[in-house]
């Protein structure tokens, strides 16, 4: 869920790359891989790696380090991949095409899973061997593929409400919107304020990138309606599914958000937030804290996404733990999984990182409240969030709902006919 | 007469002014941008106020090993063009001055080995490297850049050989060289700027170049700029770390502006001192 | 100096160079042929000279790409509906790939085409114009040439996806390119606003490129060109014609020939500075990536090879219609003749004293 752009530095090139030839290797040696999925013997001892993107926290390391000690002869090495998740996923798929061993362990954005495990660049993992049952539910989906369990949850994350409560307190509002009509009529008070004036009312990510895809699987769901079902169907051209793409399309026209926002990604509508040119932006939890070292500290806080007729859905993001089909000592990774995703590790990835843990009673940790003061915010919205479409494909859904969205919220074609349009794409891309 | 002059030298200075001006306005941006805090990094100031090193410290904290990386690229780049241009002077040297069969079509076949995208041919090389254990080696990075370099350098010699008048160099044939004298104390002195023009093209290509370390290396010891540009990271997330990688940019193109000054005359010098014997 | 050790017989000895340029006889095709002899003849000695070059380029190239050209052949493999798994094999699907481009996939691809025709030819004459003009800038003696001279390479040498979030910056909708102009445009959406953001971004990281060539091929012309043309009576205006561009502009055409190799596969740049799937923006290279991104190698290389054919054909054309200075065979004798004779001229003016 990393944008796709922002962090493109040198990295873009990679997709590039990571293509064309690919092949040359991947392609008709049919030899595949052998094992089935659920087949996998865990066999094999010794050190192993880990491949995610850079940690500039350091926590990462910290937590292999801790296991390093224990397992002196199963040591993890941490290979850093690049910044950008495009890239990353690129040198993934470059790693499991070639067969290689060089990574033992994936951290998988969520929206990978179904891919990976399809085409069995990922081992099944025995389910039994995870404390799933104490994780928040959609988290647990994220990790699975047609009812099986390919990743192990590692963190999560959900969009929030952020919203400035002096100037809605100052407004005579008492409580944050629930819904999208509340959240216009807040505005409207607001900017009748000396302070409201000039400030626009609502943002979110909006620029034609993954960020999109959240923004608008988040305004169809929260109006009742679904991108694709629970059998992975595309059913996007419905009634609900409209309400929700034209509260985005209509928030634009009428300037409820304003033009530039079209350009936005996390970082923009932050920037624009702190500056006090916005009342209500969407956002994850990363930017709490980013904000309360900023001109609005102290003047903001954080609510559930709004909906059509009361709390909305968020998408989720977060990553997986993932086995590579092509790894050796499996054993050790599997140890090293159930290390690395416990409740003990989750902990310190939240207490270090401010990683939103899969693990459900960690929100409710008073001592935590005080350093993280949104997390009963952020417990509520990832519980009642929807997984962005999990399908084989998702390369190609992302696309189209980007290409259907952006050409509705940027007025280029009415919300029905890109409904309608965005749902033929889906089926063709959903059909295999 | 002199007013006129002084004409030509105030159009002289202009022009230089508005070249200048317009190579480094936006290298100036990137400056002033690595030279603001992390929570300045929207102000659109020409100054940055406070300026703050906090990017270069990000940049150089040990965690990134960049300055290792630098000189990972030092060796690669450096290797690279060496190689490239030596064996690009031989062919160099038989496309403009040999006739033979097939020259058209071994010089179309060069350049077209340029066009096919370097990204269309990493993904075999990565399979023949790890194959043959090369991963992680600096070698595994260099020979794929040939792929870009060699044609690049033999085009442009070939260009700049075919300039000099082989009248010369017959002549000091006749003077008793053998071929192989005469080209290096005749040509390559008179050629000296094409073939150190070419050889900062060439490396400046190969410092930049992206995607082959990427995929040949997995070990932060052998990484290039580049890609250890690439591994920075914002605090959280979603931050940018636009500042760093700005710093970065400045930390990776510098250097080559110095060391292209530094070398310049002193490289002409040595080439041109061959002939003047 | 150096010209001081032609010996007076020379021209004798070069098959009459000189008297040819003089007389204003054409040139006898024969011209260079025959002239230097290796005792192993020439084709063994340019075989020898060439075989390192080829074989580097065929390990490093050659097996890629025919396994690119083969890929191209091959389908995406299929999801099985019944274990939930792609399978393990890519169906041979022949020439459809190229059929679905350009059926199927037709408006995307002839939007890809167009937009990177149009970037090529719009950056590279650009980039030329700057290009030669900042070389006869810096051809000029002035105070701190050097420092002038290297500071010039910076855009060239600055990474490109660094430039990329350079300029992406700048075009930020409260970026410095909007406070300049005092007007918010929107860079990064639809519309010829992101064709110009691209072009400004590449023209200002590649121009230096071919002004460099340029001035190191400014350079290799001997002063004395120039004072046999001012004898002659030449202009400004006049040297720059008939001596100046003649003679450097077998390095301008090998700059530019490069230069537009690398436009036609532009892709870092409209990707990071505006981003994927803009139509406006979208390349060729694009639409491969975007193929290859979603684990579809057969279209994505099916793309690569057509983009190859293309930039092929460009280069081909070049090599005929312009090259004819660069490839360097008796054709080219024609063209540069003028340059040669004037520099004829030139050897003969400095041969007097001696």
């Amino acid at each position: 869920m990393k944008t796709r752009t922002t962090r493109a530095v040198q990295c873009s090139a990679t997709l590039l790359a990571a293509g064309l030839l690919l092949t040359a290797c991947g392609s008709s040696d049919g030899s595949g891989s052998g094992e089935q999925a659920g087949s996998t013997s865990f066999k094999g001892r010794g050190p192993i790696t880990y491949a995610a993107g850079k940690d500039s926290s350091g926590v990462v390391q910290k937590v292999i380090d801790r296991w390093n000690q224990l397992h002196p002869n199963e040591k993890v090495t941490f290979v850093q991949l690049p910044t950008d998740a495009d890239s990353q996923r690129q040198q993934m798929i470059q790693n499991a095409e070639t067969k290689s061993d060089a990574y033992t362990l994936l951290s998988l954005d969520v929206v990978w899973t179904s891919e990976f495990a399809a085409h069995q660049w990922i081992d099944r993992l025995p389910a039994d061997q995870f404390p799933l049952q104490k994780m928040l539910k959609p988290v647990v989906e994220t990790a699975k593929y047609r009812g099986g369990l390919y990743a192990a949850p590692a963190s999560s994350d959900g969009g929030m409400l952020y919203y400035r409560s002096d100037l809605l307190k100052k407004a005579g509002i008492a409580e944050p919107p629930a819904t999208w009509s509340q959240m216009k009529a807040d505005c409207a008070k607001v900017k009748k304020l000396p302070e409201g004036q000039g400030m626009s009312c609502y943002a979110g990510q909006f620029q034609k990138y993954e960020g999109l895809t959240v923004n608008f699987s988040e305004a169809v769901n929260s109006a009742g309606g679904v991108v694709t079902d629970a059998n992975g169907k595309a059913d996007v051209d419905t009634p609900a599914a409209k309400q929700g793409l034209d509260f985005l399309a209509g928030s634009f026209k009428d300037g409820t958000i304003p033009k530039e926002a079209i350009t936005y990604q996390e970082e923009d509508g932050r920037q624009a937030f702190q500056a006090g040119k916005l009342v209500f932006l969407r956002n994850w939890p990363y930017m709490y804290s980013l904000a309360e070292k900023s001109k609005v500290a102290g003047k903001f806080a954080v609510a559930p996404l709004p909906g059509l007729n009361g709390p909305g859905s968020s998408s989720l993001g977060g990553h997986n733990l993932a086995l590579s089909s092509f790894a050796k000592n499996k054993a050790t990774a599997l140890d090293f999984m159930k290390f690395f995703t416990n409740e003990d590790s989750a902990g310190t990835f939240l207490k270090d990182a401010s990683l939103a843990p899969p693990y459900a009673n960690l929100y409710d940790d008073k001592s935590l409240d005080q350093q993280y003061p949104y997390l009963p915010v952020l417990k509520q919205s990832i519980l009642h969030a929807v997984p962005r479409p999990r399908v084989v494909q998702y390369g190609d859904v992302t696309s189209a709902v980007q290409q259907e969205a952006y050409a509705a919220l940027s007025g280029s074609k009415d919300s029905a006919q890109a409904l309608k349009d965005l749902q033929k794409a889906l089926q063709n891309s959903t059909a295999q | 007469m002199t007013a006129s002059a002084k004409w030509r030298t105030w159009l002289l200075y202009a022009g230089v002014v508005a070249v200048v001006a317009y190579c480094l306005a936006p290298f100036y941006w990137m400056l002033v941008s690595s030279l603001r805090r992390t929570s300045d990094i929207f102000d659109t100031s020409l100054l940055p106020s406070p300026v703050s090193f906090e990017n270069y410290r990000a940049v150089f904290n040990p965690s990134q090993g960049f300055t290792r990386a630098l000189l990972n690229s030092l060796v690669v780049a450096g290797t690279t063009t060496t190689l490239a241009l030596l064996l690009a002077t031989f062919t160099a040297y038989a496309m403009a001055r040999l006739e033979f069969r097939f020259k058209r079509l071994i010089l179309t076949l060069i350049i077209a080995t340029s066009m096919f995208p370097v990204v269309s041919i990493v993904v075999p090389l990565l399979k023949l490297f790890t194959d043959i254990g090369w991963i992680n080696t600096y070698q595994a990075m260099i020979v794929p850049s040939m792929s870009f370099a060699l044609p690049l350098a033999v085009w442009n010699l070939t260009t700049f050989f075919r300039q000099m008048p082989d009248e010369l160099e017959q002549a000091a044939m006749i003077d008793g060289c053998t071929r192989g004298q005469a080209f290096r104390k005749i040509i390559i002195p008179l050629a000296a700027p094409g073939v150190f023009t070419t050889a900062i093209i060439t490396f400046i290509a190969a410092w930049n170049e992206f995607l082959i370390a990427l995929s040949m290396t997995n070990k932060p010891g052998m990484q290039t700029a580049p890609v250890a540009i690439s591994k920075f990271s914002g605090a959280t997330q979603f931050e940018t770390p636009f500042g760093s990688q700005m710093a970065a940019g400045v930390l990776v193109t510098v250097p080559l502006v110095i060391m292209v000054l530094v070398f310049q005359r002193r490289i002409v010098a040595g080439l041109t001192a061959g002939a003047a014997k | 100096m150096v010209h001081t050790k032609v010996p007076p017989g020379t021209a004798e000895h070069g098959t009459g160079s000189e008297a040819g340029g003089r007389s204003g006889r054409p040139r006898a095709p024969m011209g260079r042929r025959g002239r230097i002899t290796a005792p192993s003849g020439p084709g063994r000695m340019a075989a020898l000279l060439v075989s390192p070059t080829l074989l580097v380029l065929s390990i490093v190239v050659l097996y890629p790409t025919i396994m690119a050209l083969r890929e191209s052949l091959y389908g995406p493999k299929g999801l099985d509906p019944a274990t939930g798994f792609i399978r393990t094999t890519e169906p041979f699907v022949g020439l459809r790939n190229y059929a679905d481009i350009l059926g199927a996939a037709g408006d995307r691809f002839w939007n890809a085409f167009w937009n990177t025709t149009f970037f090529t030819v719009v950056t590279v004459g650009l980039e030329t114009l700057i290009g030669v003009a900042m070389a006869l800038i810096m051809h000029k003696a002035f105070r701190g040439r050097a420092l002038v001279r290297a500071g010039i390479l910076i855009p060239w040498a600055v990474p490109t996806a660094i430039s990329g979030l350079l300029w992406r910056w700048i075009f930020n909708s409260n970026g410095v390119a909007n406070a300049i102009i005092g007007h918010q445009i929107l860079w990064t959406t639809e519309g010829f606003h992101a064709k110009v953001a691209v072009i400004i971004a590449e023209v200002w990281k590649t121009a230096p490129f071919i002004g460099l060539l340029v001035l190191a091929g400014l350079q290799v012309i001997p002063k004395e060109v120039y004072e046999a043309a001012r004898i002659d009576g030449a202009g400004p205006l006049g040297q720059f014609w008939h001596i100046t561009l003649p003679l450097v502009k077998p390095a301008l055409l090998v700059a530019v020939l490069f230069r537009c190799l690398d436009a036609l596969r532009m892709f870092d740049l409209p990707y990071i500075l505006v981003g994927a799937q803009k139509t406006s923006v979208e390349t060729l290279s694009m639409l491969a990536q975007n193929e290859a991104s979603n684990v579809r190698f057969g279209p994505a290389a099916a793309y690569a090879v057509i983009l190859f054919l293309y930039v092929f054909l460009i280069a081909l054309g070049f090599v005929r219609l312009l090259g004819a200075d660069v490839v360097g065979d008796r054709a080219a004798r024609a063209a540069s003749r003028s340059g040669r004779r004037r520099r004829a001229t030139a050897m003969r003016v400095t041969e007097v004293p001696a």
